[in-house]
């Protein structure tokens, strides 16, 4: 594997347009509608040079920076999930003929996909869809193809305040240090606007042959792993992780569950920008002749009715029983069921509930009190 | 050789309202045609003048019951339907006009005509149900082609139609587009309001107004304490923000009243109880 290496700005362009030239549709982050998201990206000049984001709980808000940084914000509304997983999808198609009904499945678009600018909470949260999705007994070949195509380019996390981040409490960043096929680390200097990469695979490395590089200096990698130690120190909230399954589940009829449902819309917003949350509903679409009819997958979430909608009922008819569901699934149950958390620490459930119910707070009080309060401040 | 079916008889009918639940029906282009084949289109004086009599099979009321001859109609119509639809904000919660369920409409009246003895006003807009038993509730100001259409294409497959109560927000995340009330700090009735539009507003970057009713489990005390608290809203602004096209519809004339009652300008009004089947159920409580 190569070393450490350094491209600048015009590197970066390059990049994008060595990806595009090899049947990649980019996408990246890119500053529209009052906020950085990910879309198709073909030059750097769409990339948010320049632009910084300012976090907190319901809170979002974009602001120019002193400097020219490409990456310094923080994850904003958007997740990969909506490009390995895209929502609405036909499933199939069916028509129906004299002979029978004829059922056809749509081809795949075929669109390999490059991802400029993963963190590495995402990159986790992609590897925890791999395991539902990809290695579990039913592997949903939509998904499997997206993401065996997928070209990964990893940047660290530097030169932002992480306000609603938590991703060093559950020890998934801010260093992205595998999964990624190359990893970028800013340098923002006057002058000398560069980044260091890394190289994560082959065809990474195939990549990287083909870009203007120079070998990185001892004092690049350590002005880039300056940077990263830095978010590291400055993250706005953290989870106490030990123990904290056990003590959610000892807690089901805590009193808290009724304060949170007080202020929970259950609009669904935490579980759809959650990178996550992979729960889906599927619709029959028929024409008015009934001659042919389609299946949708929608992403769906588990704080609507019909959610839990069985045999004539709803079964979680209370907002406390939808918000404990949804909970105790990403910080315990999901642990049993896929053996990590659902949960990497973005914060984007915080930034983007519209009146900023915060995770970290109320799973901190929710498992603080009662009997089982082992290994949980 | 099987008999082939007679089609099913389509009646459209009118109460106050402005007619635009009928020109979603008719804005159908697409469909229409094959609307006319799979259905005798047996009233519907939007679209043609040639009336054929009941009983029918399938009917959409469209608008509010606001006059004593209006419950009369309503009644004879139920009477001659085998499914029953209200469709729009109107025939579903009492429509813009229900803003009258708030004050004395003889106030109004007095103030509007130069001989108020002569109009002939119920003292509230309701919906259909508040009279009659409805089969299915089409929610919308106005409804969406999609739904009018999946509506009439469940009916005619025998099956339920697929016509979800979520909130707006799962269709602006659905579609990546961003937060208004987050990232701008617009108030935005989304998080409260049934899907519909496909976050028709949002998309334009302004608020969501509420023109699909509420959703399946709206909190709206939540969701105003946020207006006060965060986006610099009194609550004057909130009476106006929940009291539009479906001001009367129980959920958002109860966010509107806790509101007008600080003020003390309102005076309370009792929400008569609807009869309205459909596949709803309440929110509130496990059991």
């Amino acid at each position: 594997m190569a070393s450490h290496m350094i491209i600048d700005v015009d590197g970066l362009g390059m990049l994008i347009t060595l990806l595009q030239r090899e049947g990649y549709r980019v996408i990246g982050p890119t500053l529209r509608d009052g906020a950085i998201g990910y879309d198709v990206i073909s030059q750097v000049d769409d990339l948010p040079l320049g632009w910084e984001d300012e976090q907190d709980a319901g809170r979002y808000r974009v602001k120019q920076r002193q400097d020219t940084a490409v990456f310094g914000y923080a994850v904003g509304p958007h997740s990969w999930k909506r490009f390995l997983y895209p929502s609405p999808v036909v499933l199939w198609r069916a028509r129906h003929s004299a002979d029978g009904w004829r059922i056809n499945q749509p081809a795949e678009d075929g669109a390999r996909l490059a991802f400029l600018g993963v963190r590495s909470c995402d990159l986790h949260a992609i590897m925890v869809l791999d395991r539902v999705l990809l290695r579990g007994p039913y592997v949903d070949p939509s998904y499997a193809e997206r993401r065996r195509q997928a070209f990964l380019v990893a940047v660290q996390c530097a030169h932002f305040t992480p306000r609603t981040c938590f991703c060093v409490s559950l020890g998934t960043g801010p260093r992205a240090t595998h999964g990624f096929d190359l990893a970028l680390t800013e340098l923002v200097q006057p002058q000398t606007h560069r980044f260091v990469v890394e190289v994560g695979s082959a065809r990474g490395a195939a990549i990287l042959q083909q870009l203007p590089h120079r070998p990185a200096q001892p004092s690049d990698l350590a002005a880039a792993e300056r940077a990263i130690a830095q978010t590291a120190a400055s993250m706005g909230r953290q989870l106490q992780t030990a123990g904290l399954p056990a003590a959610l589940l000892a807690n089901l009829e805590h009193p808290h569950w009724d304060t949170i449902a007080q202020r929970c819309l259950a609009c669904g917003n935490c579980t759809l920008v959650c990178p996550t949350c992979f729960c889906f509903t599927a619709e029959e679409r028929t024409d008015l002749t009934g001659a042919t009819t389609e299946r949708i997958r929608h992403l769906d979430t588990c704080f609507t009715l019909s959610f839990t909608y069985t045999a004539g009922k709803s079964l979680r008819q209370s907002i406390r029983s939808r918000y404990r569901q949804w909970l105790t699934h990403k910080l315990a149950t999901w642990v049993e069921q896929f053996g990590t958390f659902g949960c990497v620490g973005c914060g984007r459930c915080i930034t983007w509930c519209p009146v900023g119910i915060d995770l970290t707070v109320e799973a901190a009080t929710i498992a603080s009190t009662g009997q089982t309060t082992k290994g949980v401040e | 050789m099987p008999r082939r079916r007679r089609s099913p008889k389509l009646a459209v009918w009118k109460f106050a309202s402005c007619d635009g639940c009928q020109l979603t029906l008719l804005d159908c282009e697409d469909e229409l045609l094959m609307l006319g084949e799979l259905f005798e289109v047996a009233y519907f004086l939007e679209a043609s003048s040639a009336v054929v009599h009941g009983p029918y099979d399938f009917s959409l009321v469209e608008g509010s019951i606001t006059t004593p001859e209006e419950i009369e109609r309503i009644y004879e119509i139920r009477r001659q339907s085998r499914v029953l639809v209200a469709m729009g904000a109107c025939a579903t919660a009492g429509g813009i006009q229900a803003l009258r369920n708030f004050v004395d409409v003889d106030d109004i009246k007095r103030v509007v005509y130069a001989s108020p003895e002569y109009v002939r006003t119920l003292e509230h807009s309701l919906p259909a149900s508040a009279y009659v038993p409805v089969d299915y509730e089409l929610p919308g100001c106005p409804p969406n082609k999609g739904q009018v259409i999946e509506l009439l294409t469940a009916f005619l497959r025998g099956r339920r139609p697929s016509i979800p109560g979520h909130s707006v927000c799962i269709d602006c995340k659905r579609q990546g587009v961003v937060c208004v009330m987050v990232a701008m700090g617009t108030p935005c009735l989304g998080p409260v309001t049934r899907t519909g539009c496909g976050a028709l507003c949002p998309r334009y970057r302004r608020g969501c107004y509420g023109c699909f009713g509420p959703m399946e489990s709206p909190n709206t005390e939540s969701l105003s304490t946020w207006f006060l608290v965060q986006s610099g809203l009194t609550p004057q602004h909130l009476v106006p923000l929940y009291r539009s096209f479906n001001a009367a519809a129980p959920a958002f004339a109860e966010a509107s009243r806790r509101y007008a009652d600080l003020q003390g300008a309102s005076k309370t009004t009792e929400w008569v109880g609807t009869n309205a089947v459909d596949e709803r159920e309440p929110a509130d409580g496990e059991q």
